[in-house]
């Protein structure tokens, strides 16, 4: 019974990263290829490392499992905004779906006045 | 404050009386001295009743987000297995009423955890959020959802 379950966790987790793959290709560009993989890859890490404490059963298990579980959600959003914003920043180009775009508004209302935004 | 640091502080002495460095005899420690001090204190100031509702608005809050979770992964991966684009995608800016750094960056970084919205910047003076999303069918409408839904949730666990 619990092998069953094991078996649809690992499955259901080994699935979302198949997804999150399959989105770096799908999506047209950087931000929302940003947006879709990151987080399928917590949920898919997350079903996989619950696989792992259900198998074993031991504290240590559990503990180490959780643990990881709460670095990678600390760390992967910091790390997809910092990759996000710096392409930005850059002048990477949105894609040509996109309805509206505020923060270029912003950016080009401060150059108007003459603001040095050098510091962002 | 003070009760706080009791709080922390009592169960080692706790540990110390009975002479049991464990973590299960601190724990022991910790809710006799939480009752010792509920009794010598008036309700409201009692830290043991006041760590239980902290507690009760942080479950709160991660099973809201657990669930947007869930939503939000779900459109996209529809998404990306489907052939069509569906996505009607927007850069908003999000006026903050959040105030500290840790409540932004809470709020940044549950914004960029959930599937389809990414944090990209924020204004020097800290007051305007500019996001990306992927699933936007009205500017003003989904500008009001994240500051209903999402900041708000932040501003109750946070105060």
């Amino acid at each position: 019974m619990i092998d069953l379950l094991v078996l649809a966790l690992m499955l259901a987790g080994a699935l979302f990263m198949l997804v999150a793959a399959l989105g770096i290709v799908r999506m047209p560009d950087v931000f929302m290829r940003m947006s879709c993989n990151a987080k399928s890859v917590i949920i898919g890490l997350t079903l996989l490392l619950l696989a792992f404490t259900l198998h074993f059963r031991e504290i240590g298990v559990g503990s180490r499992a959780v643990a990881t579980i709460a670095f990678i959600a600390l760390t992967v959003p910091v790390a997809s905004h910092r990759i996000g914003r710096s392409a930005y920043l850059r002048g990477v180009k949105l894609w040509d779906g996109t309805i509206r775009d505020e923060l270029g508004e912003a950016l080009e209302a401060a150059r108007k006045n003459g603001e040095n935004d050098a510091d962002r | 404050m003070s009760v706080f640091w009791g709080n922390i502080f009592l169960p080692v002495v706790w540990m110390a009386l009975t002479g049991k460095f464990t973590l299960a005899n601190y724990f022991l420690g910790f809710l006799i001295s939480s009752f010792a001090l509920w009794i010598a204190r008036p309700p409201g100031e009692v830290a043991f009743l006041v760590y239980l509702e902290r507690l009760r608005r942080w479950l709160d809050f991660f099973f809201f987000f657990l669930w947007e979770l869930v939503v939000a992964s779900a459109q996209v991966t529809y998404d990306i297995l489907t052939p069509h684009h569906r996505m009607r995608p927007a850069v908003i800016a999000i006026p903050l009423d959040l105030q500290t750094d840790t409540e932004i960056t809470l709020l940044a970084n549950m914004i960029t955890l959930t599937p389809g919205t990414l944090s990209l910047d924020i204004s020097p003076q800290r007051d305007i959020l500019y996001i990306h999303a992927m699933y936007v069918d009205d500017i003003e409408e989904f500008r009001h959802m994240i500051k209903e839904r999402f900041e708000k949730r932040v501003k109750e666990v946070m105060r």
